[in-house]
C-alpha cells in the first residue's frame, strides 16, 4: 500500500516536471514566444483554480481579480516604490494575498452565491483601478508601461517557476494527508469537521494558496507583456477560460486542467485569432455539450471505468 | 436635486425589475442560474431594432411580438437543456457554466448576423419631450419602460398567486421532489416558467436601446451583473424581492450618478457583495439560506 502511494506520487512529479521541461524547451525551439507564455499562465491559472475548485468546490468566477491584483501589484510598485522586478513580484503576491484575506468571509456563501460574489469583487476592484479619479496613482482606464523593467527571457522562465512550483503544489495536494482532508471537507463538511478536520483552516489555506498563484502570474504577466490596462488585467475572459479549461479536462486531476489547456488553448491559437466569432460559437457549443454529456471532464472517460489518471 | 434622482430613480428601478423578475423566476423554479439572461435582453432589442429598420414596427408592437416568441421559443431550450442539467451532481454550479456557453453562443451569432457596432433606436418613437413629475424631467421612454415592467410584475404575481400552474409553479418552488411527488408535471411547469423568464427579458430588452441609449452584441455580461445585484438584494425566488430590488437599486445608482458620478459603476458591486456577506437571505427572506 505504501509503495503504491510513493509510486503514485512519484509518476505525479514526474508529469509535472515534464510539463515544465517542455515548456521550457519550446522557448528555445518555437519563435512564438508570446504565445507560449501565454501557455504557461494559462497552465498555471487552471491549475491555481484546481486547487480551490478542484480540492475545495468553490468555484470563484471573479479569480481573475486576484491575476489584476497581481499585475497592478507589480505595477504600482515598479512605477511608485522603483522596485527591481523580483522585488516587484513579492508585491505581486502579497496584493493577492491581501485581496484573498479581505474576501475570506466570502466563503460563507455557497454555490452560484460564491461565484457571483467573488465576480462582483473582481468587477468592484476593476472599477476603482480602472477610475479616472485615480489616474495619478494607477494611471486609470489609460493603462501602464513598465519599459523600464522590461525582460523578456527572464520574465519567461520566472513564469516557467511558478507553473513548476504550483504543479508540484497540485502534487502534494493529490499525495497528501492534507489535501484528502480537502477533499473530504468538499464532498461533505459536517462529517470531515465530525472526523476533525478542520473545515475553516483548510478552506482558507486552498483560497490562499490560488489566490497567490494567479496573483503571481499576474505579476509575471505585468513584467513580461510590460504595457497593459485594466481592461486586459482584469478580463472577465481569463477567469472563463481557466474554468472551461479546467473543467473540460477534469477538475482535482493534475493531467485534467494540462490536457483542457493543452487542447482547448491549442485549438483557440489555430482558429480562435483568425475568425473570434466562429470560434466563440464553438467555444460555447462545446461547453454546453461538455456540461450535459461530460460534466467530469474528460478525465471521466477513464475514472468511470475504475482507472485511476494521474 | 435629491428629489429629482429619487424620483429618476425610482423609475429606472422599475425598469430594472423588469430586467431581474425572469432570472429570478428560473431561480426560483429551477435553482439554476441563467447567465445568458442578459443575451436573450440582448436579443430583444436586436428583435426590436430590426423589426424597426425593416418593417417600421413601433417598439411598443414590437414588445408584443417578442413577448409571445419568447415564450413559445422557452419551451423548447427548456427541454433540450434543463432536465439533463437537473440530473447532474451539482446543477446550481453547473448551470453558470452551461448558460454562459449558451451566452457566447447567442453573442457569436448576433455579431456574425449584424456586426459588433453599437444599435440605437430613435429616441422619438416613444415620444417627444420629458415628462415633468414634481419637478424633475424624465424621458418619457423612462415612463413607458417602468410602465411595461410594473405590468410585468402585477401579471407575474397573479400568475403565481392567482391561476392554477401558478400555484403549481409555486409548489415546485418550494421543494421540487415533494411537487414530482404529489404527480405534478414538474417540466411542463418549469418550461413555463422558463419561457416566462425569456419572455420579461425579450421585453426589459425591447426598452433597453432607449434607456442605456444603445445595444451592443456583449453587453449581456454587465446586464447579469446588475440582474444578480438587483434579485439578490431583493430575495431570490420572490418577485416583490425583486421590485424592491430593483427599486433600490435605481435610487441608489441616481444619488451615485448625482453625487459621486465617477464611482457609480461600483455600486452593484459592492451592493451585491454587502447584502451576500450581511442578509444572504435576501431583504424580504424569511429562510436563512445555510451557506
Amino acid at each position: 500500500m505504501h509503495s503504491s502511494r510513493t509510486r503514485r506520487a512519484i509518476l505525479d512529479a514526474a508529469i509535472a516536471t515534464s510539463v515544465v521541461a517542455v515548456m521550457g524547451i519550446a522557448r528555445g525551439v518555437y519563435s512564438n514566444e508570446l504565445m507560449l507564455f501565454n501557455f504557461i499562465m494559462f497552465l498555471t491559472l487552471s491549475q491555481g483554480l484546481n486547487i480551490i475548485y478542484g480540492f475545495t468546490g468553490y468555484l470563484p468566477f471573479g479569480y481573475v481579480g486576484f491575476f489584476g491584483a497581481g499585475a497592478y501589484g507589480f505595477a504600482l510598485a515598479v512605477m511608485h516604490l522603483h522596485l527591481p522586478a523580483f522585488a516587484a513580484m513579492v508585491c505581486a503576491g502579497l496584493a493577492a494575498l491581501v485581496l484573498s484575506v479581505i474576501l475570506l468571509p466570502l466563503l460563507r456563501l455557497s454555490g452560484a452565491y460564491f461565484a457571483i460574489a467573488s465576480m462582483a469583487a473582481a468587477q468592484a476592484l476593476y472599477e476603482v483601478i480602472a477610475n479616472p479619479d485615480l489616474e495619478n496613482v494607477t494611471k486609470g482606464p489609460y493603462g501602464v508601461s513598465l519599459s523600464g523593467v522590461f525582460a523578456p527571457a527572464a520574465s519567461y522562465y520566472l513564469a516557467l517557476a511558478i507553473l513548476a512550483v504550483t504543479l508540484m503544489l497540485v502534487v502534494w495536494l493529490r499525495n497528501s494527508r492534507f489535501g484528502m482532508s480537502l477533499q473530504a471537507i468538499r464532498d461533505d463538511s459536517v462529517s470531515a469537521s465530525m472526523a476533525g478536520i478542520s473545515v475553516v483552516r483548510g478552506r482558507t489555506v486552498a483560497w490562499t494558496l490560488s489566490a497567490v498563484i494567479a496573483g503571481l502570474v499576474g505579476g509575471v504577466f505585468a513584467w513580461h507583456i510590460s504595457v497593459f490596462y485594466p481592461d486586459t488585467a482584469f478580463d472577465l475572459s481569463v477567469s472563463i477560460f481557466a474554468t472551461v479549461f479546467l473543467l473540460f479536462g477534469g477538475a482535482t486531476t493534475l493531467v485534467g486542467p494540462l490536457l483542457g489547456v493543452f487542447i482547448l488553448y491549442g485549438v483557440y491559437n489555430v482558429i480562435g485569432i483568425a475568425v473570434p466569432q466562429y470560434f466563440q460559437f464553438t467555444y460555447g457549443a462545446l461547453i454546453v455539450l461538455l456540461v450535459l454529456f461530460l460534466p467530469n471532464g474528460l478525465v471521466s472517460l477513464l475514472t468511470s471505468r475504475g482507472i485511476r489518471v494521474p | 436635486m435629491l428629489i429629482g434622482a429619487v424620483i429618476a430613480g425610482i423609475f429606472f428601478g422599475l425598469y430594472f425589475t423588469l430586467v431581474g423578475l425572469g432570472l429570478n423566476l428560473v431561480f426560483g423554479v429551477m435553482r439554476i442560474v441563467n447567465l445568458a439572461h442578459g443575451d436573450v435582453l440582448m436579443l430583444g432589442g436586436v428583435a426590436a431594432w430590426a423589426l424597426f429598420t425593416s418593417l417600421g414596427l413601433h417598439p411598443l408592437v414590437s414588445a408584443v411580438l417578442v413577448l409571445v416568441v419568447f415564450l413559445v421559443a422557452g419551451l423548447p431550450v427548456y427541454y433540450a437543456v434543463v432536465p439533463r442539467l437537473l440530473r447532474s451532481r451539482d446543477s446550481e454550479m453547473l448551470s453558470l457554466i452551461l448558460f454562459f456557453g449558451l451566452s457566447q453562443m447567442i453573442e457569436a451569432v448576433t455579431t456574425i448576423s449584424i456586426g459588433a457596432t453599437e444599435r440605437s433606436l430613435p429616441p422619438r418613437l416613444m415620444g417627444v419631450g420629458p415628462i415633468i413629475l414634481f419637478g424633475t424631467r424624465l424621458p418619457k421612454a423612462w415612463f413607458y419602460s417602468a410602465a411595461a415592467s410594473a405590468i410585468a410584475v402585477l401579471a407575474v404575481y397573479f400568475y403565481l398567486y392567482r391561476t392554477r400552474l401558478g400555484t403549481l409553479t409555486r409548489a415546485v418552488m418550494v421543494s421540487r421532489d415533494e411537487a414530482l411527488a404529489t404527480g405534478i408535471d414538474v417540466n411542463m411547469v418549469s418550461a413555463v416558467a422558463f419561457g416566462i423568464s425569456l419572455a420579461l427579458a425579450g421585453i426589459a430588452g425591447v426598452f433597453a436601446p432607449f434607456i442605456m441609449g444603445s445595444i451592443t452584441p456583449n453587453m449581456g455580461v454587465a446586464i447579469n451583473l446588475t440582474a444578480f445585484a438587483v434579485i439578490v438584494v431583493g430575495t431570490l425566488g420572490n418577485p416583490l424581492g425583486t421590485l424592491l430590488g430593483g427599486i433600490i437599486y435605481g435610487v441608489s445608482l441616481m444619488l451615485m450618478q448625482t453625487y459621486l458620478s465617477s464611482w457609480a459603476n461600483l455600486l452593484p458591486n459592492l451592493l451585491l457583495i454587502g447584502v451576500l456577506l450581511i442578509r444572504p437571505e435576501g431583504l424580504l427572506g424569511r429562510k436563512v439560506r445555510r451557506a
